[in-house]
């Protein structure tokens, strides 16, 4: 039962205050997004929860401030599927997997069968067992996003945090990756924290929306809550429409008319 | 080498097998090898016939079997032990700075090695004998100070990333202790000849002495890059990701560059400033056998000993009575012959 609980997170970089006070809890099992303009701190909140840049506050991960863990024990609850992952020349998609694998090996330690058949099946859970012979710099867009979850499925953390997952994505991939993240969320039992920059797509795969502007949290709930017309025109800067559907609020833009 | 194996990146027995090879077509080589010409064959013969157990005779007279045990073996185990620690210490910096340039002096270790060896030669105490002999000591004290301070300066990198820190506080202190090292070299003349044989390295040894004094290190050394060689391959997706996954990164990159740059300082302090072994030999290993640091850096043990051995050979033999620098060799023969590599393996892929 993981759950991520974050306090009046403030963090800084060269003086500038980047998150200001942020307040959010992610339940265990849940899927929250966070939302906002580009520069309102969502990656770095997703930073600060592996990384521990803390300036003030704190975030509580199964209630241990993040501080008092060490990277290998933030590493083995929570598993992080960057923005842009670096993908190192002439690796193959196995070895990229088992890379997962660091946090529950010792400090000289070599990965066993065990550490081999938990990639395997992170690879087949993701439909990208095929690829595991190929180097993970020849593989597409879509493939890739599906080789770096899996490593971080690898990771066998019971908290998943997805940086802007599905942005370098059409949009059937960016589907499918969504549906496979909530699939696995359920199999495995898993708690999901994203930032998205798809309005539309957020709202649909989320339990809970949290829009940020500026460092703070400036609406949350669930999407029709978040999602009005009026809330994304101020923190966007933008002329929408939202569409009611079934699946969800539908943010579509709408060209300003001078 | 097929891309398409499915299996986890690993050390090929038959890989491990031609480095093995290598190391001993080298010594073998390298022990028949020289003015006085013994045979391979009686040179491998009597290698057996020092098996425990084994008894056959050599032929080979009491003055030729004391040119092998005395005089050329331990040359050659000098060679390999230097070899495999440049080598594999260029391979692991490479991997822990992220730097295909990256080479075992990058830090200051062969500036600090040459300012020490310099000092005492200029202050006549360079003619000694094996552990006695000032200058080794002397140099590996020099390199161990390079380093330190470099590692110390880097450190309070600001607002660098600690990567670019480090390898920009190598530059500065490696060209101070240049610069110092080519002062006192241009102002003591008459010992010019002896800090240049120094600096352009050279296997010259006083029989087992330098052997034991290295060998230890040496040991050590390689044990710990060869068991950090799994992480360096996760630090290879950088800082940021590596501490995600639970990498320790600073610890990583202290235990690595600690072990490699004390390794190196042992080699140079015996060997000189032995150039171009560190980058050519693991970029060679790259290029045939993989990416991955845990095939890289075994392999490149072993084909860096074997490297030195023959480049070592090729000193002795080229020009006759005397010799030349093996550092001109290892980058007259090594150079063409990476070009070659490079090009092969581009036309592969």
């Amino acid at each position: 039962m993981t759950t991520i609980a974050c306090r009046s997170v403030i963090v800084s970089f060269d003086g500038v205050e980047v998150l200001r006070g942020v307040d959010l809890d992610v339940p265990s099992g849940g899927w929250v997004t966070v939302v906002g303009p580009n520069g309102a701190g969502k990656s770095t909140l997703l930073r600060a929860v592996v990384g521990g840049l803390v300036a003030g506050g704190e975030i509580l991960i199964d209630g241990c401030p993040v501080q008092s863990l060490s990277r290998r024990e933030v590493a083995r609850l929570v598993a992080l599927v960057p923005q842009e992952p670096v993908i190192p020349p002439g690796m193959r998609v196995l070895d990229y997997v088992l890379l997962g694998r660091t946090a529950h090996l010792g400090f000289f330690e070599a990965e066993g069968r065990g550490d081999m058949e938990v990639a395997t099946s992170a690879l087949s859970d993701l439909d990208a067992g095929h690829l595991a012979g190929r180097t993970v710099d020849t593989l597409s867009g879509g493939e890739r996003q599906r080789v770096v979850i899996a490593r971080a499925l690898a990771q066998e953390s019971p908290v998943l945090l997805l940086d802007e997952p599905t942005t370098a994505l059409d949009i059937g991939h960016q589907q499918d990756v969504l549906d496979l993240v909530d699939g696995l969320r359920s199999e495995r039992n898993l708690t999901v924290l994203a930032t998205m920059h798809d309005l539309t797509l957020a709202g649909q795969y989320a339990e809970l929306l949290v829009m940020l502007d500026a460092g703070l949290v400036a609406e949350s709930g669930s999407a029709a809550e978040v999602l009005t017309e009026e809330a994304v025109s101020r923190h966007y800067g933008v002329r929408v429409r939202i569409i009611d559907d079934e699946s969800g609020p539908i943010v579509v833009p709408v060209r300003r008319t001078t | 080498m097929g891309p398409e194996r499915a299996g986890p990146a690993r050390l090929r027995g038959w890989w491990l097998a031609s480095g093995g090879l290598a190391v001993l077509v080298a010594g073998v080589a390298g022990l028949a090898l020289g003015p006085a010409d013994l045979g391979f064959g009686e040179v491998l013969v009597e290698l057996v016939d020092r098996l425990p157990l084994v008894e056959v005779d050599s032929g080979l007279g009491e003055r030729q079997q004391a040119i092998i045990w005395e005089i050329r073996l331990p040359r050659v185990v000098l060679g390999l032990l230097v070899g495999a620690m440049l080598a594999t210490a260029g391979g692991a910096y490479q991997g822990v700075f992220r730097n295909p340039l990256a080479d075992p002096y990058l830090l200051g270790v062969a500036a600090g090695a040459g300012f020490g060896a310099t000092m005492a030669i200029v202050s006549g105490a360079g003619d000694g004998v094996g552990i006695l002999d000032p200058v080794p000591l002397s140099a590996f004290a020099g390199a161990l100070a390079a380093v330190t301070l470099t590692y110390l300066v880097g450190a309070t990198g600001g607002r660098l990333d600690p990567v670019t820190s480090l390898v920009l506080s190598g530059v500065a202190v490696a060209s101070f202790f240049t610069a110092v090292q080519t002062f006192v070299q241009q102002r003591e003349s008459e010992t010019i000849r002896q800090v240049y044989f120094f600096v352009l390295g050279q296997l010259r040894t006083a029989g087992w002495n330098d052997v034991a004094l290295l060998a230890p290190y040496t040991g050590v050394c390689l044990a710990v890059i060869l068991m950090v060689r799994r992480r360096l391959d996760a630090l290879g997706v950088g800082d940021e990701e590596a501490g995600s996954l639970g990498l320790d990164v600073r610890r990583m990159r202290l235990v690595t560059v600690v072990a490699a740059s004390l390794g190196t300082a042992a080699a140079v302090s015996v060997s000189g400033l032995i150039g171009f072994v560190g980058i050519i030999v693991p970029h060679t290993v790259r290029l045939l056998f993989g990416t991955s640091y845990r095939v890289i850096l075994p392999l490149t043990v072993l084909f860096g000993g074997a490297f030195l051995v023959l480049a070592d050979i090729v000193a002795r033999l080229a020009v006759q009575p005397a010799e030349i620098p093996i550092g001109v060799v290892t980058a007259f023969l090594g150079a063409p012959f990476f070009v070659l590599v490079l090009r092969t393996a581009r036309r592969a892929r």
